[in-house]
């Protein structure tokens, strides 16, 4: 088992775009599906004369960022200038934050089955986006997209603390929810606006030394970065059993053949030949913004899960399931605003019938009051758990109110105990036989009599009710 | 009377208002010797005739209503092009820019033209602003009006021409490293380099970065006061802009009480006699009229030269990477990848000068040199402008040549750039701390070429620079001795 005397290093580059309307560094528009270059000025197109001015959006989401990531957040940071030729960086270079960013020594607490593990965040920094190439082989032509180019980007680099491709993806999920909770992304991995790099290397056990890492891209779902890492720890394992040495390199991941291909070697690496922007001052930011940031800052999720097991009984599972999106978080809470039941029974809900129709068709329309008034309904013996079901089902479609679709179909239960009582009554008239067996030992009848009732009131009779009057009378 | 082209801007602005000449009248005079004589001159790039009246003309309507927009209404000026103008082409003086037309105007631009200024073209220039000379532009040199054969100075040499020559009253030009000062005192004019950051650079074709400085030119320092005041202050679209408010201008307030230091690294080795003395006798003249002179020293002068050299070019690789035929410009033919494509259009359409800064500013910020170079000249910048700092303790401004030497013959330094680098090592200084500095004329030297002197204050205060500057032309009104042409 060779693999196993190996202890794989990760460290995680996270690339997060930032929810602004406008550009880093420029008003123009940073809308989703415009018409190609529609959303550029002049310096998108890096017009001769253009120059950057600082989005004060962008640093408010960054100081965020920083915080609920435990950084510390300098109060001045620098710009600088990270040159290369390519035909969808206008400039030449990109603004990027490199001797100094804004935030810097941070942590997040990421849950394994093995207890809650500390990845330590050496630096946060904010840069530009790049535009997009299109290659259009058929014309033989390079098509130029600038919509994208000077988009707000948040540089998240964790420290070499991840020990397994399952550890990564977990460290992933858990940075995509924080970044989700706070509002600064949309948590997007197949359409780019979360992205991952991953430094993968191995050492054997008991070594003091991290291996030659290796830099992995092109990983674009939770799924291929799992996946990508365990090839490549597999395949430096095999290097180094073989004899072999890991060649310091970038690797690209292929999810269709499953493997890493060498991309660009350290030889190949560019000179960025950083330095200062020399068009931008350094970005001040001051301990008032700091604190007033720190101030406004939302519960997390993992301290959401801990109330919702501590305070309100949830199971560990619904309360991760509940805090992944915050979304289902605020709906939660939401439930709970209108539902004075347990919190537990709406938490199944959500994660039960609900999520189930919501992986079926979508979003849907049930909103957190409809399903606060079904639980109450239920609650209340109004209507049986399968007719809230069939509720659920309905408002998840239409957006009626439960108590609209309860009426239009019929669903209410009868609870009058004297309307329960005057069948019951008949239908132990008309089986005395049975009535005889049963008090003769026949236990197994109160079914039957049960689905008589039931039948008589054409399912509306509340269960509860006709079995206890069932049990009374018969015992009488 | 006169021509009204001989007219200073001051001068016309006032015969403008009082209705005693049409700004149609000074317009079309400026176009008919520019018609007739820039042939010579080679001043300008780009005239538009027909453009520059119908602004006058419609200047002149404003004042036939009582609607004058200020002292610049009317006003004839030039524009180097390195600045982005929407009604001209905007090359920079480069063929990597030919053709292009700007969608904005540069914040300066637009701030004379809300003032009403007349545009009559843009002037020449060594591209980008790099050269000392105007042989560096891509389009032709241009010519010292005083002796045709020899240099207007450089980068803002078209404009600084055309201000001798009587083409226009005005104009906008930019200083990195001295590149209006130079010019200035080269053609008998005076330019001024404001504060780093006083003018906007929003809109100006970018060469260095943090030392390119927008500035007025013109024949007198009242005539660049007026230009100053229309142009400097804030500008959002700047994040290096200064913020403060401007202090208002002190023209008329002389230099009674005034310390002037004389920097011994400005006077002596490398200058030559007649500039020097030119230059002594303004110190002098200075002192009859009350202020006091200081010898100081400027102990990190000689630093200036190499260290503006590593700082300029590096940002200049940086800055001129975006000219790679891809959105804009020209792009060179038979290109077989994207690499292929940089190659062939940067090489084919940047000058030979811009070659050589964009590979030693390259080379300066490669990985391994960095800290040899980029770095330890952004420490030696710190000590010059410590430099300052120390002298402006004991002075309120200083005094010494522009440029070591009046007007060269075209093409006697080309071949020798350290020669002709050595052109900017008085201007250079004041460029990397970021001061004020004006050069104003000094008199001529026995040859019958122009010397210039230059004024620097303390940061922000461009108002105790243009006071001093008055004082002198006051005292010697050399401006008044036109070129034979």
């Amino acid at each position: 088992m060779p693999r196993a005397d190996f202890q794989p290093v990760i460290g995680l580059e996270v690339h997060a775009q930032l929810l602004t309307r406008t550009k880093l560094f420029s008003r123009a528009s940073t809308s989703f599906g415009a018409e190609p270059n529609a959303n550029t000025l002049p310096l998108c197109l890096a017009l001769p004369g253009s120059l950057p001015v600082l989005n004060a959006a962008v640093v408010e989401l960054a100081i965020r960022t920083g915080l609920a990531l435990d950084c510390t957040v300098n109060e001045v940071s620098e710009w600088s200038r990270k040159h290369y030729f390519y035909a969808d960086l206008p400039k030449g270079f990109q603004i990027t934050q490199y001797e100094h960013p804004i935030c810097e020594h941070g942590g997040l607490d990421v849950a394994l089955p093995g207890g809650d593990k500390r990845i330590r965040i050496s630096r946060i920094h904010i840069e530009e986006d790049a535009g997009k190439s299109v290659h259009d082989g058929a014309a033989g032509a390079s098509l130029i997209d600038l919509n994208r180019a000077g988009t707000p980007l948040l540089e998240i680099v964790s420290e070499p603390d991840l020990r397994s491709a399952e550890e990564a993806a977990e460290y992933l999920r858990t940075l995509r929810g924080v970044l989700l909770a706070l509002g600064v992304n949309d948590g997007n991995l197949e359409e780019g606006s979360f992205r991952c790099d991953a430094n993968v290397s191995v050492m054997r056990h008991g070594a003091t030394a991290y291996g030659t890492r290796v830099e992995l891209k092109n990983l674009n779902s939770f799924r291929f970065v799992q996946a990508a890492i365990e090839v490549e720890i597999d395949r430096h394992v095999e290097l180094i059993e073989s004899g072999g040495a890991v060649e310091q390199e970038t690797r690209l991941y292929d999810p269709d053949r499953n493997e890493t291909k060498a991309m660009r070697s350290k030889e190949d690496a560019h000179d960025y030949r950083y330095f200062p922007e020399p068009d931008l001052p350094p970005l001040v930011v001051s301990a008032e913004a700091i604190a007033a940031a720190r101030a406004a800052l939302p519960e997390l999720p993992r301290a959401k899960q801990r109330r919702y097991v501590s305070a309100l009984g949830l199971s560990e599972a619904d309360a991760r399931f509940l805090t992944q999106e915050p979304g289902s978080s605020a709906f939660f809470e939401a439930v709970l605003q209108h539902y004075r039941g347990e919190a537990k029974k709406a938490a199944n809900w959500m994660t039960g019938e609900l999520a189930r129709l919501r992986n079926a068709s979508g979003e849907g329309r049930v909103t957190p009051g409809a399903l606060a008034e079904l639980l109450t309904a239920v609650d209340q013996g109004r209507i049986s758990s399968n007719a809230a079901k069939e509720v659920l089902g309905v408002v998840h479609q239409s957006g009626e109110a439960p108590s609209a679709v309860i009426a239009a179909r019929g669903l209410e239960q009868v609870s009058d105990t004297g309307a329960i009582e005057k069948v019951v009554d008949e239908v132990l008239a008309k089986n005395a036989a049975d009535v005889a067996a049963y008090r003769g030992g026949n236990q197994k009848l109160l079914g039957h009599f049960m689905g008589q009732v039931m039948k008589a009131m054409k399912g509306k009779g509340n269960p509860q009710l006709a079995s206890e009057l069932l049990k009374k009378k018969l015992g009488g | 009377m006169a021509a009204v082209t001989e007219l200073t801007l001051s001068a016309l602005s006032l015969e403008l208002e009082a209705g005693r000449v049409s700004s149609v009248e000074a317009t079309r005079g400026c176009l008919d010797r520019i018609a007739a004589l820039d042939g010579q001159v080679k001043a300008f790039l780009a005239v538009d005739p027909a453009q520059a009246l119908a602004s006058a003309a419609a200047s002149d309507a404003r004042r036939a209503q009582g609607k004058r927009l200020g002292p610049l209404d009317g006003v004839p000026l030039g524009l180097k092009d390195l600045f982005c103008t929407t009604d001209f082409p905007t090359t920079a003086g480069s063929k990597i820019l030919e053709g292009y037309r700007a969608p904005f105007d540069a914040t300066v631009v637009a701030r004379l033209r809300a003032a009403g200024a007349v545009f009559l073209g843009k002037q020449n220039l060594d591209q980008f602003g790099m050269g000392s000379s105007t042989e560096h532009s891509g389009a032709f040199p241009s010519h010292n009006p005083y002796a045709l054969d020899r240099t207007p100075g450089g980068s803002s040499g078209g404009s600084a021409a055309a201000l001798a020559a009587r083409f226009c009253f005005g104009a906008l030009g930019t200083d990195t490293g001295g590149s209006i000062r130079q010019p200035a005192a080269l053609t008998n004019t005076v330019g001024l380099k404001p504060t780093y950051g006083r003018l906007s650079r929003s809109g100006v074709v970018a060469y260095a970065s943090s030392l390119d400085c927008p500035g007025p030119m013109a024949r007198t320092a009242r005539d660049v006061a007026m230009l100053y005041q229309a142009t400097a202050g804030a500008d959002p679209d700047d994040s290096t802009s200064l913020r403060q408010a401007l202090p208002p201008l002190t023209l008329d307030a002389g230099v009674k009480g005034l310390r002037i230091g004389l920097p011994a690294e400005y006077f002596g080795g490398g200058i030559e006699p007649e500039v020097e003395a030119l230059v002594r006798a303004c110190a002098q003249a200075l002192e009859r009229q009350g202020a006091s002179l200081v010898p100081v020293s400027l102990p990190h002068t000689r630093f200036a030269l190499p260290t503006y050299y590593l700082l300029a070019c590096a940002e200049a690789s940086s800055n001129l990477a975006r000219y790679d035929g891809v959105r804009y410009g020209p792009r060179a033919a038979g290109a077989t990848s994207l690499k292929d494509l940089y190659e062939k259009t940067r090489s084919a359409f940047f000058g030979d000068e811009v070659k050589r800064r964009l590979l030693l500013g390259t080379f300066a910020l490669s990985a391994g040199y960095y800290d040899a170079y980029y770095r330890k000249a952004q420490r030696a910048r710190t000590v010059i402008a410590r430099d300052f700092t120390q002298a402006f303790g004991q002075v309120d401004l200083l005094l010494g040549p522009t440029s070591p030497a009046p007007a060269w013959r075209l093409g006697e330094k080309l071949e020798d750039p350290l020669r002709m680098y050595q052109m900017d090592a008085l201007t250079l200084p004041a460029s990397l701390a970021g001061l004020p500095a004006a050069s104003v004329p000094a008199g001529f030297t026995a040859q019958g070429l122009p010397v210039g002197a230059q004024l620097i204050g303390p940061a922000f205060e461009e108002a105790r620079v243009l006071q001093a500057a008055v004082a002198l032309e006051t005292a010697h009104p050399w401006h008044q001795k036109a070129p034979v042409l």
